[in-house]
């Protein structure tokens, strides 16, 4: 009896303990937010763009949190598909095309002289790259442009273009190689004779 | 000293012999320069001339923009004659942006002065000096040599090594600079070592060059700093910086840090001669020596070529056979890169330009798959895992690539050579670098955006914020000036108020008697109806007494409500104008009804304000008992006064209404009273008559004078 006893007591207080340090860390480790969501945003392209119906990266991030498709998003395309499947382990899928394909990546241009300055895609820009004043001519920071193409469609007098970012030395990256099975043995003499030409 | 040893490496083919065989020639000049404005690695420099400009020989053409960048000199005097996109020598065969300068031929120099005792001047003038002369790395990467001589200043530098290894096959440009200008590349070594302060200074050189070293030895015997020049053996990779590190001091520079970070600074002996002769000649970096070689050359030879000479003026001038050039390789045929346009120029990078043939440099097999032996890594010279890391970049698994220190990879291409199964795994390394540097950028990009956006998100708000709180602002102050008017309009209307504020309040109780006797008046008369309707139905007795009495109830209740009209008129307009109103109409009307009306209403109001009065008098009684200095008691007199007042008046107006009828109301008062006695005397006389006789006579005269008495009553309460 007696032993029963000391094991009850022995017990009860180490619930007591462990439940008083699980309800200490519980306040003072206390997570505000929901950290998976800054993981998830941090793995968006950050265009703002819209594409996914949500307005910006931030709410679809919170959005995919909350169980949303994690195929929404066009700017980034199969690698942000896959860094979130891996993320979130679950199956990786292949992009919506509902909300848009896959696109090289575009900046906006203005053509300054057809622009009236009517300063609506400076409001629309979310990232604050278009410079300009009322009545006076708008250009875009291309340093800044995240090409989510919200400034094109309030243009009341279309100057603006999406322009595909030119490959530079500075931004060109080396190819993939070419898959072994696409050579056979056989391809070689035509490759010497080529490369003569 | 020891020579230690590094991991791995290869022995590959060395044909370097051929472009050795003849002196260093002088390459003709090209009628055309073409300079890229990117020569190093870092910032382009900034073109500082125009198309058209005429330049000299040596004159800056492109400012460095940015620590880490370099200056771009004419290499030839002439006119520029474009500064546009043109191919530039780049693994991705793309164009940049570039100084075409049209040589006049004359080869004007500039004024340009040397220093004439580097060690009196301060050492940051002297780097200075040496980044204005647009020197950078001649042994392939091109890092801007000024940042390395500034190393001095955040470390301690013990060990300078001098890198004279040349290991890539073919390539003969260093050996052919030291064979041919020793003494440059030691006086460009004192001009370091003064910078750097080392405690130690090494050259590496391999022990294929054996002129070059017997060169070196001579003309580091006549200088006065210590130089050790160690001979290594014949091995690829040992031309790279940290396998050359390894095999001198045994010293393993870690992951991710330079040399510096464990004392030691490298230098090319290109570079080193270049240095030598800014300082001394004052001319800067605007030639170098290119070996020219490979089978599909009639004669190859080193060539002191000037930057931006196209690749097929060299060309032409060893003789290239076009028939048998298959492939033109930029750099060595490990490292190097195929050129994809024979006209793109030297750079300072340039060291060396194959020309191939196809028995030179077969097309590789085609890759079979790996079989994982092993070779690789035995001969990976940075002890990495490659096919680990081929299996990663091929399965574009980046990240687990970089975790196996895939930027620790030179790309020497040691592993390729002696793969067996002759996958490309260079090409799978290099993709992969880029891929991972691509969404390095892409990061830093996206987070630059998020932060730009959360910047905007935060403007919007606290500026709708902002607005709003105007808005709350005016939304107060608007408010704020009605109630001012609102006050101010009922200061002006307490104002008007107050004068017959006692009589409206007195106006008001009366109304509403009147209503409460118009509305009991119509409900009797509704009851009297519905009895009388009953009776009829039942065809009871007494229908007549009943329709006299709902007759009857009607007109009262018609009096009553015309009262309680009129009273209501009266109140809304004001008290004395009612008043007036009424009495013409009493006056005008004269009918009894309206009279009597009027009379009670008259009479209410004179109670009213008798019992004002009464009240005011008995509160200041009291307030005077209880607190004679009190403030009270004045307020409470004034009011008193004017109740008194109203009241006087409104009984002086019983008079004059009386007097306006011909009747003096006092008279009247008195008459009646005496009337009323009369009435009581002859009652009482009556009462106490002994005889029957008397009590008759009495009598008989008793109704006449109480007729009498009524009759003044009546009157009397006309006008009370």
């Amino acid at each position: 009896m007696d032993a029963i006893l000391t094991a009850i007591v022995v017990l009860f207080g180490l619930a007591l303990i462990f439940g008083l340090i699980l309800g200490y860390a519980s306040v003072r480790f206390k997570v505000e937010g929901n950290p998976i969501v800054d993981q998830i945003d941090a793995i968006l392209p950050q265009t703002q763009c819209g594409q996914c119906g949500h307005p910006g990266c931030r709410p679809y991030a919170e959005a995919i949190a909350g169980g949303e498709a994690i195929n929404k998003c066009p700017p980034g395309g199969q690698a942000t598909i896959d860094q979130l499947a891996e993320l979130l382990n679950v199956e990786s899928i292949p992009l919506d095309a509902e909300h848009g394909s896959e696109d090289v990546r575009k900046v906006a241009y203005i053509r300054e002289d057809e622009c009236i300055g009517c300063t609506k895609c400076i409001q629309a820009c979310p990232v604050d790259a278009i410079l300009g004043a009322a009545k006076q001519m708008h250009t875009v920071i291309v340093a800044e442009c995240t090409g989510c193409d919200l400034c094109v469609e309030p243009c009341p007098v279309d100057c603006i273009d999406m322009i595909p970012v030119a490959t530079t030395i500075g931004n060109w990256k080396w190819p993939a190689p070419p898959s072994p099975m696409q050579i056979i043995a056989t391809d070689r003499p035509a490759q010497i004779e080529e490369s003569q030409a | 000293m020891t020579v230690y040893a590094f991991h791995g490496g290869i022995h590959p083919p060395e044909n370097k012999l051929q472009s050795t065989l003849l002196p260093v020639a002088q390459a003709n000049l090209p009628s055309h320069l073409i300079i890229p404005v990117l020569q190093h690695i870092g910032m382009a420099a900034d073109p500082v001339v125009k198309v058209g400009d005429l330049v000299l020989k040596g004159q800056v053409i492109a400012e460095p923009v940015g620590r880490i960048s370099a200056a771009i000199h004419a290499p030839s005097s002439g006119r520029i004659i474009d500064i546009s996109q043109q191919p530039v020598p780049h693994a991705s065969g793309l164009e940049a942006e570039c100084i075409v300068i049209e040589t006049d031929g004359a080869e004007t120099w500039c004024e340009y002065e040397g220093l004439e005792d580097y060690t009196q001047i301060p050492p940051h003038k002297l780097i200075d000096f040496i980044r204005s002369k647009g020197i950078a790395g001649m042994g392939g990467a091109g890092f801007p040599t000024d940042v390395k001589l500034h190393l001095g200043d955040d470390h301690i530098v013990n060990t300078l090594i001098i890198n004279a290894a040349e290991c890539e096959p073919y390539i003969t440009a260093d050996d052919m600079l030291m064979r041919t200008d020793p003494e440059a590349i030691i006086g460009g070594i004192e001009v370091i070592a003064h910078l750097l302060k080392p405690h130690h200074i090494l050259i590496g050189i391999e022990d294929n060059k054996p002129e070059a070293i017997a060169a070196l030895n001579r003309a580091a015997e006549a200088s006065a700093l210590q130089i050790d020049i160690q001979v290594v053996p014949t091995k690829y990779p040992s031309g790279g910086e940290r396998q050359l590190i390894q095999l001198l001091t045994n010293i393993e520079v870690p992951s991710g840090k330079i040399p510096a970070d464990v004392g030691i600074v490298c230098q090319n002996v290109g570079t080193t001669a270049a240095i030598y002769e800014a300082v001394t000649t004052g001319r800067p970096l605007i030639s170098r020596i290119v070996t020219l070689t490979g089978d599909a050359l009639a004669q190859p030879q080193n060539y002191r070529t000037l930057l931006g000479t196209p690749f097929t003026t060299l060309l032409e001038q060893a003789g290239v056979d076009q028939q048998r050039l298959s492939k033109l390789i930029m750099g060595g045929p490990m490292m190097g890169v195929p050129v994809t346009s024979p006209h793109i120029p030297v750079i300072k990078t340039t060291n060396c330009i194959i020309a191939t043939t196809v028995e030179e440099m077969p097309a590789p097999p085609p890759a079979q798959a790996c079989i994982r032996c092993g070779l690789c890594e035995q001969a990976c010279p940075a002890q990495l895992l490659p096919q680990q890391l081929y299996w990663f970049s091929k399965g574009k698994e980046f990240e687990k690539a970089r975790q196996h220190n895939l930027f620790d990879c030179i790309e020497c291409g040691a592993c390729a050579y002696v793969c067996p199964s002759n996958i490309p795994l260079v090409q799978y390394y290099r993709f992969a670098k880029s891929e991972l540097r691509n969404e390095e950028l892409e990061q830093r990009r996206a987070d630059h955006a998020r932060a730009r956006f959360e910047a905007r998100q935060e403007r919007l708000e606290r500026e709708a914020a902002e607005k709003a709180e105007k808005r709350k602002q005016r939304a107060i102050e608007a408010a704020a000036a009605q109630a001012a008017r609102k006050k101010a309009q009922q200061q002006a209307q307490a104002e008007t108020a107050t004068e017959n504020s006692s009589a409206a309040s007195s106006n008001e109780a009366e109304v509403k008697a009147l209503k409460v006797a118009a509305a009991v008046a119509r409900t009797k008369l509704s009851k009297a109806e519905k009895a009388l309707k009953s009776a009829r139905d039942k065809g009871l007795d007494g229908v007549d007494k009943l329709e006299a009495t709902v007759a009857q109830l009607s007109a009262k209740a018609d009096e009553a409500q015309a009262a309680y009209d009129k009273s209501l008129n009266a109140n809304n307009s004001s008290l004395e104008i009612a008043k007036s109103d009424a009495k013409c109409d009493a006056n005008q009307d004269n009918s009894p009804d309206t009279q009597a009306q009027e009379q009670s209403a008259e009479e209410l109001d004179m109670k009213a304000l008798k019992q004002q009065v009464s009240i005011m008098r008995t509160k200041l009684k009291k307030a005077k008992a209880s607190d004679p200095e009190s403030s009270e008691i004045a307020s409470l007199e004034s009011r008193l006064a004017e109740a008194s007042a109203t009241l006087k008046a409104a009984e002086d107006k019983q008079i004059e209404r009386a007097a306006a009828e011909g009747i003096d109301l006092k008279q009247l008062k008195i008459d009646a009273a005496l009337a009323k006695a009369a009435v009581t005397k002859l009652e009482r006389a009556a009462k106490a008559a002994q005889n029957d006789n008397e009590r008759e006579t009495l009598e008989a005269q008793l109704p006449q004078k109480r007729e009498e008495a009524d009759q003044l009553a009546k009157k009397l309460a006309r006008f009370e």
